[in-house]
């Protein structure tokens, strides 16, 4: 009790700084910093199971780097955190894609794959070759052999929530509000797919074994390192 | 839209030019604008004014071009777009002459003679003198041409009528010229034309009336028009008033965003990490005096401490909120509401916490943030948001606990409250 008066009165009469010393310690580190975003997107168990908080960990750091800029901007939207990035600056955001890129935790089991057999070819041929007759290339040509993504702007298509992965192709294909406000190489192709197309990808990429690593940089082909132009320039990136 | 309507104040618009190129040569607070005012000096002391006066911040959208425009502004009359102040001929001020941009900087008049709406701050930026609006207009036109058209204001009728602006303007709006109080020092002075004129502190922290006009030049305080936030009064001492702070902490919130007894939130953070960082110590520590005079000094009643016995109806509904704060808000916030200065901030005798309105504190629970990034505080420490994670009694429970806990002393808020409180810009 005495220490409360005291404290108040140290408030009250503008000595609030004699106070220094006494404050218990607060970690300095980014961790403590920003455990306003591990409210969500924090635990272990919480980055896989949760319905829609995506995993963000081990994500290549450009990608995520590219991604906060946009809920800052305008470009992607999502209430709670355009909020707390309001008044971030380029070079904090990039402190926290490469703390989150950097980080290694276990991932989620897949989940059952329910498609028919032909609905699981289709998708994988999609997934594989492309549809070249809808100028959409495969997605591993972008997303990696072992869709693990390309370091350092392109991410892993495994290891995503059915409901998250649903989410991103529903904001791409209605051009809308939640993502992809500007056209890119990956709004461009969700647009050209089927909606039957998309349903079985959402099932489909949820429900794979999570194997091997990101792809090192410099495996695109020209023409796609050109169509996704506006993504992979990533000013401001630096590793 | 816009109609020419020209009627009436041209005479006195006249009176004012001419009593304002009079008093000019008497400005010895603009900053150094000694010999031979060069171009470049001219426009850069122009970039430096228009970040004082946040032009920047309206003029541009979220991740758009700078000084293009469109950004848009919710209020009760509708929703604004601020126009694009690049030098482009076609979409931008390229055509604009010195003149034109005083009439619209000092009397709130469009090229075309119409009037503008006090979305535009032309209400403080009133008293700017024409030295520093010609410095401004020089560096808008030494920027790069932006071709960008804006979408037009959505206006709700009756309001999209330029007599009852006109109406207004003669009610509310004061054309006005700084005057300099000799009785007072020069940091007293230029602490005043910076706060009043293009600081335009008053557009937010006044109470709002239903035309949209601040009162005076009071500071007292008032909800933002369109926004979810309360701009607390700099006079109160209940509220923002400064009147017992020290310069150093007075020119620290307002440079770094944060210091020992408060933080800047919302808005205010915006503003410091838009505008209020930049300006060179000398503006900020006359700033500092100035506000620090407008503050009240006598001790404040309702302080921490002078709580009276509470109702035991009162005393059961704020042990719903204790626990609530032992498990998501002590660990930040210490046992004692204490903080941990520079860091986290207080709860215990913080005003923001306590004053009248309970709606910054709803929306920090709610929303969670981070103080600006500033050169003096680059990488901040984030509030959480718990809005997901607890519900609207529960937020009512620890907004009602802390603000009466360890002596503070306010009102209690209810969940009803907590639900009208949503809502934001983005
Ligand atoms: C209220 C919960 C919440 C908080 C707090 C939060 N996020 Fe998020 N975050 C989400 C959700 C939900 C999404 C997916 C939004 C969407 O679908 O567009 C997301 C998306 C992201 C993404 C993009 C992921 C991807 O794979 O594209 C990144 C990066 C990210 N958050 C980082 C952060 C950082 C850094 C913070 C703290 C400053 C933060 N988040 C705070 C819920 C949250
Ligand atoms: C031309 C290259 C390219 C191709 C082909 C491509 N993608 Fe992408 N994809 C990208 C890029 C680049 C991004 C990152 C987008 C961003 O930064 O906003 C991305 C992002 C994604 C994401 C978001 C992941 C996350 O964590 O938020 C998903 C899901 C996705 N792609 C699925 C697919 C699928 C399924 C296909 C095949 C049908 C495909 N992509 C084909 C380039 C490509
Ligand atoms: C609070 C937001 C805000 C701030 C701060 C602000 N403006 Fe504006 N400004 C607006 C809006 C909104 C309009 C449109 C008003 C109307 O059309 O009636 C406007 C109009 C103008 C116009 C008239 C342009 C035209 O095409 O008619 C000029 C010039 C201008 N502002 C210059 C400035 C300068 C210089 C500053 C900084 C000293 C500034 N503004 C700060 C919101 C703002
Ligand atoms: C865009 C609206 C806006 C403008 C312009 C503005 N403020 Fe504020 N201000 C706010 C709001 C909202 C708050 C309450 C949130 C907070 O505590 O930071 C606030 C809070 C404050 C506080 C109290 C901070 C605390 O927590 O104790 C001070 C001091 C202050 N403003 C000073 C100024 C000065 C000086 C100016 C002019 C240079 C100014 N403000 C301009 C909106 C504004
Ligand atoms: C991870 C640390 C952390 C936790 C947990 C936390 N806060 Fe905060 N709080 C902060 C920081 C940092 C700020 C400054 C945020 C800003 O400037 O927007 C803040 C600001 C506030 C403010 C605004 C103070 C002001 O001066 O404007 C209030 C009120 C508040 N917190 C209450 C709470 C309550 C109630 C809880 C629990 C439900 C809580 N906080 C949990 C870190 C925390």
């Amino acid at each position: 009790m005495k220490l409360i008066v005291f404290i108040l009165l140290a408030l009250l009469s503008g000595l609030a700084s004699a106070q220094e010393s006494a404050s218990p310690a607060v970690p300095d580190t980014l961790e403590q910093r920003i455990k306003s975003c591990t409210i969500c997107h924090g635990d272990e168990d919480r980055a896989g199971r949760d319905a829609y908080y995506p995993r963000i960990a081990g994500k290549p750091a450009g990608y995520l780097f590219n991604q906060l800029r946009n809920f800052r901007d305008g470009r992607r939207y999502y209430q709670a955190m355009a909020i707390l990035l309001e008044n971030l600056s380029d070079e904090y955001l990039l402190e926290m894609a490469q703390y989150f890129s950097s980080l290694k935790y276990p991932y989620p089991e897949p989940a059952a794959n329910t498609l028919s057999a032909a609905e699981t070819q289709a998708v994988e041929t999609l997934i594989h070759t492309g549809d070249t007759g809808r100028d959409i290339p495969a997605c591993s040509a972008c997303h990696g052999k072992a869709l693990m993504g390309v370091k350092p702007f392109i991410p892993s298509l495994l290891g995503l929530p059915h409901a998250y992965v649903a989410a991103q192709f529903g904001g791409w294909r209605n051009g809308g509000t939640m993502r992809g406000q500007t056209p890119d190489c990956m709004s461009e192709i969700a647009k050209k797919l089927s909606q039957e197309e998309v349903n079985a990808l959402t099932v489909w990429l949820p429900s794979q074994p999570i194997a091997g690593e990101p792809a090192e940089s410099g495996i695109l082909a020209p023409e796609l390192v050109q169509r996704c132009e506006t993504i992979l320039s990533g000013e401001g990136f630096v590793q | 839209m816009k109609h020419a309507n020209r009627s009436g104040f041209t005479g006195k618009q006249s009176f004012f030019v001419f009593i304002a190129s009079m008093l000019l040569p008497l400005f010895s607070l603009a900053a150094t604008s000694s010999s031979g005012d060069s171009n470049t000096e001219q426009v850069q002391r122009g970039e430096y004014l228009a970040r004082a006066g946040n032009c920047m911040g309206c003029h541009t959208t979220r991740g758009g071009k700078p000084y293009a425009g469109g950004r848009g502004f919710k209020t009760p009359f509708g929703e604004f777009f601020s126009p694009n102040i690049t030098p482009d001929n076609e979409t931008g001020i390229g055509h604009w002459s010195e003149e034109d941009f005083w009439q619209a900087l000092h009397f709130g008049k469009a090229r075309d003679g119409s009037y503008l709406y006090p979305v535009f701050p032309y209400t403080e930026y009133t008293k700017v003198t024409r030295e520093d609006a010609n410095a401004m207009f020089a560096y808008l036109k030494s920027l790069t041409p932006v071709a960008q058209t804006n979408p037009p204001h959505k206006i709700a009728s009756p309001y999209d009528n330029q007599f009852l602006l006109f109406l207004w303007r003669t009610w509310y709006f004061k054309e006005g010229v700084f005057e300099p109080d000799h009785s007072k020092g020069e940091d007293w002075n230029r602490g005043n034309y910076l706060v009043q004129g293009l600081g335009h502190c008053n557009a937010c922290h006044t109470p709002r009336n239903v035309w949209g006009a601040s009162q005076d030049d009071k500071l007292a305080g008032g909800e933002i028009m369109g926004t979810y936030w309360y701009a607390p009064s700099l006079i109160s001492s209940r509220e923002a008033g400064v009147g017992k702070w020290s310069t150093e902490e007075i020119v620290q919130l307002l440079s770094t965003g944060i210091n020992n007894h408060a933080v800047t939130s919302g808005p205010m953070a915006t503003i410091v990490r838009q505008s209020l960082q930049y300006l060179s110590a000398d503006d900020l520590r006359a700033m500092a005096v100035y506000l620090q005079s407008l503050g009240e000094k006598h001790s404040d009643e309702g302080a921490p401490g002078k709580t009276q016995p509470m109702p035991e109806r009162v005393r059961r509904y704020l042990a719903l909120g204790e626990p609530v704060y032992e498990k998501h808000c002590q660990g930040c916030h210490g046992k004692s509401g204490e903080g941990v200065p520079g860091v986290y901030p207080p709860l215990a005798g913080n005003r923001a916490v306590t004053m009248t309105s309970p709606l910054n504190t709803i929306r920090s629970v709610l929303y969670g943030g981070f103080p600006p990034v500033t050169a003096g505080n680059p990488r901040p420490y984030g509030m959480p948001p718990f809005q997901h994670i607890i519900r609207d009694n529960e937020v009512a429970w620890v907004v009602s606990y802390i603000r009466n806990a360890w002596g503070n002393l306010g009102s209690l808020v209810s969940p009803e409250e907590v639900d009208s409180s949503r809502g934001n810009e983005f």
